[in-house]
């Protein structure tokens, strides 16, 4: 009986959105407040249907309902509460659900905090998410009902796929479809904009905080990601260049350029159809992302079972989506192309720059992507782009940018000029190029180039943020003024650049001082690696809450003295037949030592590979950065003041249509 | 439709599932071990995580658990120990198995877009962006107009 | 007109989808077709010849099925193996890969043989030569003994009818029509 209301309440929510997407639109045409109002009550609505409908399939899961398909898939009795949870989302239906249930989070958000937004503006934007929305449920209940019920009904599920359970992977999609359904905010503020041809300051100003919002959170989603592929993958890597990770990242360097020219719109009018595009472009590499993972026209570590009809309706639904909003871009754009004085030097020329090279980025990602389905289609064989290319073309393209967000921090917006910037930046760049030669040669006692480098630009980027916000902080009176005076958004501006340099410096070292090995130890026989020594005392079999496991038990050690004791597993997973490997981490902020379990052999030795990760963490850590900088800038007391101020205008437009 | 079972073995280790029937294991520890001097070592783990593995497609075969890595990982230990180089590696496994092993596309006509692509990108952008300050350069000092979205804005709310 | 370029790349990269849809990205074709079949030399199972060489499978063309008793795929495919071994349109070579002998012994007496002859890959090394890279897997050798054609995955009549026939047929037949046939 609930799987069935859920699927009626899904049902309902299509209708309220169909509403949502037409009658606002017919309310502006015809000047109709009660119309454009309606957008509000349907957005509450259309969220209590899909939260209804979410809830009605966790219940089916947590009950272990194996009548419902997609439960005795992804279900099984001795799975843990937690897992059975999350399992909601651990495949294509339910995690579709998932994505249309943030999306009605998303824009009843929009109708709560969009209040003070004329209310042309606010409804159509409400609009535009309704539209989305349609497309999803639509995409749900015609290919991928989560809710149909299987005769008979097995005794036993099929569980969750044993690498999803894992409480990083848990959150990563949640994290995940947080950002990309989030650019769905500024899409619609984008085609907003473009049909009512109000796209100036205060347009920037009202989409940027969402921009910044879901950012924020695809940041994190990707963090979460590539730290749950680093210890559940057991290869010690922390980025593969796969499909689906190239999938969420495209959308992040896009929406990456988004936040910069919006700022740019906002403070100087400047970039609006630029602006609008990059807008749109973000949600539509959500939205290819979502194509590319679940259609199958690329092999990817992602095993979404996949189905040629759901990649079709995928397709007509980007064709309509991102075809209109395209279309209504080259038809509306043109008039909103306005010019004003445009120095190179100046901080709104140097965020040009960094556009230029996110996108170009973002293109090469694009490119080395799909360059193999290209070739196949055009008939011209088969070929692989893998790491190397993807590192080769991102490096050079990346490394502007690490210079240029030092040099942006102290550039003045309109026009600036080059002596007081060196003034400024001349103490961070010294103590940069100090940092970069005594760095390694503290930790390490070498100088590779590419640590060198890393180092530099590591030191450089945080180094000018922070002179930055010292010199904010230094103009005022005292130091507890100085800091409060220093607004969130800055404040969140520096956080999120400190983190993209603490995540470089993880990188180089990484890169520069990783070790790995694959040895093959009989019990007691050490291997040395790093420094370390890695032995491999015994293995022994352990029984989990849903697997059996083998455990080895291996001690590290340094200069004779223990170092930790290391347990990495195999498990069996005898529901689905598989067995899965679980490494072992021994974490710190200087270095990760890592182990995962191969092959037992007959003699009782066991291969294993071995890794020293020097400052994996800061990876992570500089995305954490930038999620945390994300949610200071979001939260800047500067929007909701604009907002207050605004009642007013949205008070006389609503004058005006009534 | 290809084969279902054949699809769903890719899945399987796809997520670095071994089937519980995997036979690999003993079969390759019966051989003996070839052992490299250093710098064929070197270049031995530098190639590897280069070549992708054809039956966990997601997967170098410095990373894969499939027997057929294991098979050519030992086969690629054989060719660097009796003097291969890089290219020999390459040659031998393209022959086999096609450019598709290759995470590193080689440069060739099919590939020449593939690899200067993004830095052209990045060259056209950057040239845009120099077109667009000159613009604004020879329509300095704009006329103290309203512009034309303004204007409308004007009208309409007048209406 | 620069606004209309987004717009043009989209509907590119739409058509794109489109024939992407349709292709299985992980086939991976084999550079052997249309060239000589790789050397070997292996043990045959039976032992009658004791051993057979590249020159063995020339004269008529051949279907070189390299599958193994562990193979699921395999197992899919054999029914029609032998069928195709009882209509005698094609001589059947297998080559048992990875495989222990007691093993593929009686998988073949369980599910029937359809070969001429099965060789012994045991150590899978030939099949590295021949490209294998997933059993079950067909090469399709010309009288000639070059490679015309690969299967990758289980052989199927549609696959045979459609695609290997016209490539070997004519020179049995004349006419490939052989639809009558029970």
């Amino acid at each position: 009986m609930i799987p069935e209301f859920g699927h009626f309440a899904l049902i309902l929510a299509l209708a309220v959105a169909l509403l949502q997407a037409s009658l606002p639109l017919i309310g502006w045409r015809r000047r109709d407040a009660r119309l454009l109002g309606f957008a509000t009550s349907a957005a509450h609505g259309q969220f209590v249907c899909v939260a209804v409908a979410y809830g009605c399939l966790t219940y089916a899961f947590v009950t272990k309902d194996f009548s419902v398909a997609y439960v005795a898939q992804n279900d099984h009795s001795l799975l843990p509460l937690i897992y059975r949870i999350s399992a909601v989302w651990g495949a294509h239906e339910g995690s579709l659900l998932l994505w249309v249930t943030i999306l009605a989070g998303w824009t009843l958000a929009v109708s709560i905090f969009n209040r003070r937004l004329p209310a042309d503006m606010s409804a159509l934007v409400l609009s535009a998410l309704g539209a989305v929305s349609v497309g999803f449920y639509l995409f749900i209940l015609l290919t991928s009902n989560p809710f149909t019920r299987l005769v008979p009904v097995p005794e036993e599920g099929r569980d969750l796929n044993p690498i999803l359970q894992d409480p990083g992977l848990a959150i990563h999609p949640p994290m995940l479809y947080m950002g990309y359904v989030g650019f769905s905010v500024a899409f619609a503020f984008a085609i907003a904009a473009l049909i009512t041809g109000r796209l100036d300051a205060a347009w920037a100003r009202w989409t940027r905080p969402w921009t910044t919002t879901a950012w924020m959170f695809l940041t994190m989603g990707i963090t979460l990601g590539s730290w749950w592929a680093y210890k559940e993958l057991g290869w010690g890597g922390w980025w593969f260049w796969d499909p689906v990770e190239n999938a969420s990242f495209m959308p992040w360097l896009a929406g990456t350029a988004l936040i910069h020219s919006l700022a740019v719109t906002e403070k100087r009018g400047l970039l609006k159809g630029w602006t609008v595009l990059l807008a749109i472009l973000a949600f539509s590499l959500s939205l290819l992302g979502t194509f590319l993972v679940r259609s199958g026209v690329l092999v990817s570590v992602h095993a979404f079972a996949t189905d040629p009809s759901r990649g079709e309706f995928i397709l007509g639904f980007m064709a309509v989506v991102v075809g209109g909003a395209l279309g209504l871009y080259a038809w509306r754009a043109p008039r909103l192309a306005t010019s004003a004085e445009l120095k190179l030097f100046s901080r709104e020329g140097l965020l040009l720059f960094n556009n230029v090279f996110l996108l170009a980025a973002a293109g090469g990602v694009l490119l080395g992507t799909l360059y193999p389905l290209v070739l196949d289609a055009l008939g011209l064989g088969k070929l692989s782009v893998g790491p190397p290319y993807f590192n080769a073309v991102f490096l050079p393209l990346i490394v502007p940018l690490l210079l240029l967000v030092g040099l942006a921090a102290v550039v003045p917006w309109k026009r600036g000029e080059a002596a007081p910037a060196w003034r400024r930046l001349r103490i961070p760049a010294a103590a940069a190029v100090v940092a970069a030669v005594l760095l390694p040669l503290a930790t390490y006692g070498r100088l590779p180039a590419f640590a060198v480098a890393g180092s530099l630009l590591a030191a450089w980027t945080v180094f000018a943020a922070v002179q930055d916000v010292w010199k904010r902080v230094r103009s005022k009176p005292s130091l507890a003024a100085g800091i409060a005076g220093v607004p969130r958004a800055v404040w969140g501006m520096t956080l999120a650049h400190v983190g993209l340099g603490v995540w470089a410096l993880g990188v180089s070292y990484v890169v520069s001082f990783g070790a790995e090995k694959d040895v093959r130890l009989a019990p007691n026989a050490g291997a040395d690696l790093g420094g370390y020594t890695f032995t491999f005392r015994d293995e022994k079999e352990t029984q989990g809450p849903n697997y059996l496991a083998q455990r080895g038990t291996v001690t590290v050690e340094r200069g004779g003295s223990l170092v930790t004791t290391l347990y990495p597993e195999k498990r069996q997973f005898p529901s689905q037949g598989t067995v899965m490997t679980q490494s072992s981490i021994d974490a710190g902020l200087m270095r990760d030592l890592y182990v995962s379990l191969g092959e037992g052999y007959e003699d009782g030795s066991w291969s294993l590979r071995v890794y020293v990760k020097p400052m994996v963490r800061l990876i992570w850590g500089g995305g954490v950065l930038m999620f945390l900088g994300g949610g200071l800038a979001a939260s800047d007391r500067r929007y909701r003041l604009a907002r207050a101020a605004e009642r007013s205008a949205a008070q006389a437009s609503e004058a005006a249509l009534a | 439709m290809p084969s279902a079972r054949f699809a769903v073995r890719f899945l399987l280790c796809a997520a670095l599932l071994v089937p519980t029937f995997h036979i690999a294991a003993q079969v390759e520890s019966a051989k003996p071990p070839i052992v490299l001097d250093a710098q064929q070592e070197a270049r031995y783990r530098a190639l590897l995580p280069e070549l992708r593995c054809l039956v966990c497609q997601n997967e170098s075969l410095a990373d894969s658990q499939a027997s057929l890595a294991a098979d050519l990982r030992y086969e690629i230990r054989g060719l660097y120990a009796k003097g291969a180089s890089d290219e020999d590696v390459k040659k031998f496994l393209t022959d086999r198995y096609g450019e598709f092993v290759l995470y590193r596309p080689s440069l060739s006509a099919r590939t020449a877009l593939l690899w200067a692509g993004p830095f052209l990108l990045a060259l056209a952008g950057l040239a845009m962006v120099l077109a667009l300050v000159r613009r604004a350069r020879r329509s300095a000092a704009p006329p103290p107009v309203p512009d034309a979205e303004a204007l409308r804005k004007i009208l309409d709310e007048a209406k | 007109m620069r606004y209309a370029i987004p717009i043009a790349v989209l509907a590119g990269l739409l058509v794109l989808f489109m024939v992407g849809l349709q292709r299985d990205p992980r086939l991976v074709p084999s550079p052997l077709v249309s060239k000589p079949a790789p050397a070997f030399d292996l043990p045959t199972l039976d032992g009658t010849p004791p051993r057979m060489r590249t020159a063995d499978l020339r004269g008529a063309p051949v279907l070189v099925n390299f599958f193994a008793s562990w193979c699921a795929g395999c197992q899919d495919e054999h029914p029609y193996l032998m069928e195709l071994a009882r209509s005698g349109r094609v001589r059947l070579v297998g080559v048992d890969y990875k495989d222990a002998a007691d093993d593929v012994h009686a998988w073949l007496g369980r599910h029937g043989n359809p070969y001429a002859s099965v060789l012994a890959d045991a150590d899978g090394r030939t099949g590295i030569d021949w490209g294998v890279y997933g059993v079950p897997e067909t090469f399709v050798l010309d009288a000639a003994g070059t490679i015309v054609y690969k299967q990758i995955g289980p052989m199927t009549q549609q696959a045979f009818e459609h695609n290997i026939m016209p490539l070997i047929g004519n020179r049995e037949s004349g006419n490939g029509n052989r639809g009558g046939q029970p």
